[in-house]
């Protein structure tokens, strides 16, 4: 089957199959760059690149497909505009993303009861997260995605995103619990 | 098991990610160790702390709008009878298990992570969905009146499905159903908006953590689906996903009303 961009039954099926997630993909966005002007282009050239894409696309789940496209699209733009490259995540050290949990847990004690917060102080804390760990929590506790959907979405193993997930709860537990009782 | 290697997989058992064998590895070394028990309420907790919490964006409109522009105009609405499912479409929808199946199979790193319980459980759900389209398998009970319905329901179930008259809101409650999925008994509770079938499945699930809405397509079907009081649900249609999306939040809505 051929298929130009202009083909209108492909537009229809790509609006169909790709729009309903513009808030899904938005809000990843807006985590990943955390700036509402960056986040809204992200999110148009990704769109862009989808329906350029979409010829190529295999399924079965749009969401993470689009995910993927989103995070190089956000590499990129961080790249040219710092014109440095972003630290890529694949080349984070493995080493750096292992550190023993037990230590970081014995400075936050299980037992602490985290006092609710609203979104916005929630969304501040996340946004505190070093990059490859806020990427991972968000596609987890926000985006609702399945381990091996962020797999695919980020291009790790699913081992790596099991022990970037611990380690994003550990870190935000750790600044939860620390704004609660600020230091004196 | 030690708590070494606990320590990452109590995440994957908050997370419901485990298949059962190892969950209830896990589970006994929880229950025997009282720090990793400790660190498994933490997750538990935070998990709960961030479901309480609106922590999404919405597109700004000017976003929606400059992205639509830049795709050709979108077709009428098909009609409902281009829409109708072939006998072609429905066998498509009956081999999708074993599609499915052979995926799984060929990417699969992990092996302690359940085999994508969600995934085949949702081509089940479309499964079964075009097994009630057709003629006369669509109602076991039939009635627009949602106290004909429920009591309908009593002693067939482990669990009574919330049947709700959403008829003021535009999706007329047609009536209910026993179906069966994931290898048991399931509710269907059947809307019609227009001329579409919605098939409501409800679902018992041992977990009581609310899960907000998920929102994915199989075979050209869309389903919403969430989890709410120990409720699975799956909403299932081949009306687009801004109706089916305004479907799950009037019942959503009108649940949270009459609890």
């Amino acid at each position: 089957m051929t298929t130009s961009p202009d083909d209108p039954e492909r537009a229809r099926r790509f609006r169909e199959a790709a729009l309903p997630y513009l808030d899904d993909v938005y809000t990843l966005a807006r985590y990943l760059l955390r700036n509402p002007a960056d986040a809204e282009d992200a999110v148009q050239e990704c769109y862009l690149r989808a329906l350029k894409h979409f010829d190529t696309y295999r399924g079965p789940a749009m969401k993470p497909w689009l995910f993927a496209i989103l995070r190089n699209v956000c590499h990129a733009e961080f790249a040219r505009r710092t014109g440095a490259p972003m630290k890529a995540l694949d080349d984070t050290p493995e080493a750096a993303e292992q550190p023993p949990l037990w230590q970081e847990n014995a400075e936050t004690p299980e037992s602490a009861v985290l006092r609710e917060r609203d979104a916005s102080a929630i969304r501040r804390m996340i946004d505190t997260l070093a990059e490859p760990f806020r990427e991972t929590f968000v596609l987890r506790e926000i985006n609702n995605l399945s381990y091996r959907e962020i797999a695919e979405a980020a291009g790790v193993p699913v081992g790596t995103v099991m022990s970037r997930l611990a380690r994003a709860r550990a870190m935000l537990r750790a600044a939860w619990l620390a704004q609660e009782e600020p230091k004196s | 098991m030690t708590c070494d290697e606990a320590e990452i997989l109590i995440h994957a058992l908050a997370d419901g990610e485990l298949d059962a064998g190892h969950s209830s590895e896990v589970e006994a070394h929880v229950a025997s160790c009282p720090r990793c028990a400790a660190e498994l309420a933490a997750i538990r907790q935070m998990k709960q702390a961030l479901a309480g919490a609106d922590l999404t964006y919405k597109a700004p409109s000017a976003l929606r709008q400059r992205i639509e522009a830049v795709l050709p105009p979108a077709e009428p609405r098909v009609t409902p009878l281009a829409t109708r499912p072939s006998r072609r479409t429905l066998l498509k929808g009956f081999a999708m298990g074993s599609a499915v199946s052979a995926l799984a199979a060929t990417g699969l790193v992990a092996i302690v992570l359940r085999n994508d319980d969600q995934q085949r459980v949702e081509a089940e759900i479309v499964s079964a969905h075009l097994r009630s389209l057709q003629a006369g398998h669509l109602t076991d009970v039939i009635s627009t009146d949602q106290h004909t319905v429920k009591p309908w329901f009593n002693g067939k179930l482990d669990v009574a499905p919330p049947v709700i008259d959403l008829t003021t809101e535009g999706f007329t409650l047609i009536g209910g159903r026993l179906d069966y999925v994931d290898a048991r008994a399931i509710g269907a509770v059947v809307y019609r908006r227009r001329q579409h079938v919605i098939n409501l499945f409800v679902a018992q699930t041992a977990s009581a953590e609310r899960r907000g809405p998920r929102l994915d397509t199989i075979q050209g079907f869309n389903i919403r689906s969430w989890r709410d009081r120990g409720l699975n649900y799956w909403a299932v249609s081949d009306i687009n996903a801004d109706e089916l999306t305004e479907f799950g939040e009037r019942f959503e809505r009108a649940m949270r009303g009459s609890g």
